[in-house]
């Protein structure tokens, strides 16, 4: 009897294993070797797949290249200004949404949802379209005599970098706000009854009950976020190609210029991937700990 | 103060409150939606009334979806991405589901382990690991293949945290019974989980088919031949050609986006329903 139930916890686990390797498997070889495999490459030097070994020389050359500055700065602006705008935007329309005596709400939340159905692509060059000079944002912003000139939208250094956050915020808002709308079905109808009786408003709900309940939920969106936002790259190309200038260049773009445009310096190209990495890695960190600091 | 009257003056802030609220959420619905409306109508259009932001129905669809045609390969990007898609949304629906089941029903201490490491690789950007794949990918001849799109597709940590998460309600009463019914492991998760989880699997293939769909960066980079390009590839490179033609483009964008809208909304029950429901 022991011995037959030792054999089936072993069996168990044997099966365990098999469910889970495949995964493990296909991350070990293509996430995790990968990542090593580019910091090894961040120590060579060279043209194409000639290289020898250079030390520290590619993350010495970061500091001193105006190029990757220029996207760093550039992707760090996108994150710093986008992500904020569009968690908070999909959290008050979602705790909008919660509310069963709102009507239309799903008309709302298929329509505000929809753009994600869209190809990063698609959609970038939907935004390149609308926002031409003489195109139909401007159109409609003379129409509505919010301006007199027409904005040079994409001709613009300043107008472009807005021209990418407004594209972003409008294809992932929705997304964001059905993660924040899922979790706001499981807080119990009860507490915000309670709070009511005690005379709280709208305000002090969302404030005290709603974010402090959705905090796991707001984390996991801000890390996607950040990663997302961080390695952007399907937009920028097709709306600006990083232009005018150089001005919306992001560092995925570079790390994809230097690799497959320039004559490929992937030893380079890999120092620029190290970058992003630990860009995210600490930003994501730094998430963690801050909605860990606020739990206790 | 009375207290109808605060009743009142609540009734009164109430009403400006949902006014308010239905206000912003039109229009942010309006703009959620105008780019679509702005496609369609587009693709009528010619490429000069486009960037003029002429905002009426016009005859150049026929003309548009010839010069399209003329443009490329038009029919072989449609079914290269059909196929990429279709594979990569299998193959990962069935590794990543069978992944998070199994650290769920199959706990252990390892498991947990492996389990965190992937979910950190969350934080990995696609753009720090696509140099040394394309390095490893052209030694392996994968490049220009649909293995070699596919493979880096198939293990997301995204879907392993979803199907673990939803495995978490799974009643595990179920699997003890099928087990004492002498049903395999295999079986048990193939024949009662799998029929079992339907919503969350459709949701899982919204998503997936969605991402696969769209897919652009390693697609761009992998994919060095015509044969292989798939659409997003297509388009792009007509959309950043030096004088773009943006009444075809909108006839290519149409055909991108209508096989991932019409999921969407033929799913999006279940889609909901999972997102929603995977905690009760």
């Amino acid at each position: 009897m022991e011995k037959k139930k030792r054999a089936g916890g072993f069996r168990l686990q044997v099966n365990g294993w098999g469910f889970v390797i495949p995964s493990i498997v296909l991350f070990l070889w293509l996430t995790l070797w990968p990542m090593i495999h580019a910091f090894i490459m961040s120590l060579q030097k060279g043209k194409g797949m000639v290289t020898e070994f250079a030390g520290l020389e590619n993350y010495i050359r970061l500091f001193g290249d105006p190029v990757f500055i220029s996207s760093t700065k550039n992707t760090i602006l996108y994150f710093v200004i986008q992500v904020p705008i569009m968690l908070v935007l999909a959290l008050v329309i979602s705790s909008m949404l919660n509310n069963p005596k709102l009507r239309f709400r799903g008309f709302f939340r298929t329509a505000i949802f929809v753009p994600c159905v869209t190809s990063l692509v698609a959609y970038s060059l939907l935004f390149k379209s609308m926002f031409a000079v003489d195109g139909v944002v401007n159109k409609a912003l003379a129409a509505l005599h919010l301006i007199q000139e027409p904005i040079p939208w994409l001709l613009d250094t300043f107008w472009a970098k807005v021209v990418i956050i407004m594209a972003i915020t409008w294809r992932w808002t929705g997304y964001n706000m059905i993660f924040y709308l899922s979790s706001l079905q499981n807080i119990d109808e009860g507490i915000y009854e309670a709070a009511r009786i005690d005379g709280a408003n709208a305000w002090q709900n969302f404030r005290y009950i709603t974010i402090p309940l959705l905090k796991p939920v707001i984390l996991l969106t801000a890390i996607m976020s950040t990663t997302g936002t961080l390695q952007l790259f399907d937009e920028v190309v097709n709306i600006t190609s990083g232009g005018p200038g150089g001005s919306t260049t992001t560092i995925s773009q570079y790390i994809y210029n230097l690799s497959f445009k320039y004559a490929p310096d992937f030893g380079y190209a890999a120092t620029v991937s190290y970058a992003i990495f630990i860009m995210v890695a600490v930003l994501s960190l730094i998430q963690m700990k801050v909605s860990g600091d606020k739990n206790d | 103060m009375t207290k109808t009257d605060t009743i009142y003056t609540g009734k009164g802030k109430r009403r400006i409150s949902y006014a308010f609220q239905y206000l912003f959420l039109t229009v942010i619905s309006l703009i959620s939606i105008f780019p679509f409306l702005w496609m369609i109508i587009g693709a009528t259009n010619r490429s000069m009334d486009i960037t003029l932001g002429k905002l009426s129905v016009g005859n150049q669809f026929l003309v548009n979806l010839e010069n399209l045609l003329n443009a490329g390969d038009l029919l072989t990007c449609i079914k290269n991405s059909a196929v990429l898609s279709l594979i990569m949304t299998l193959l990962s629906m069935l590794v990543c589901s069978m992944a998070g089941y199994g650290f769920v029903i199959f706990k252990s201490k390892v498991k947990e382990f492996f389990f965190s490491v992937i979910l950190l690789s969350m934080m990995i950007p696609t753009s720090s690991i696509v140099i040394p794949m394309f390095k490893m990918f052209s030694k392996m001849h994968l490049l220009n293949t649909k293995l070699g799109v596919v493979l880096p597709a198939i293990s997301t940590a995204f879907l392993i945290f979803f199907f673990r998460q939803n495995t978490k309600n799974f009643p595990v009463e179920t699997i003890q019974s099928a087990r004492i019914d002498g049903l395999g492991e295999l079986g048990i998760f193939f024949k009662i989980y799998m029929p079992m989880m339907k919503s969350s699997y459709a949701a899982a293939a919204i998503i997936t088919f969605m991402s696969s769909w769209n897919n652009y960066m390693w697609p761009l980079i992998s994919l060095q031949t015509k044969e292989q390009r798939t659409l997003p590839l297509m388009i792009s490179s007509l959309g950043t050609a030096y004088t773009p033609d943006y009444g075809m483009i909108m006839v290519g964008i149409i055909i991108t986006t209508v096989p991932s809208a019409l999921i969407f909304f033929l799913m999006q029950k279940s889609f909901v329903d999972s997102m929603m429901g995977s905690v009760k």
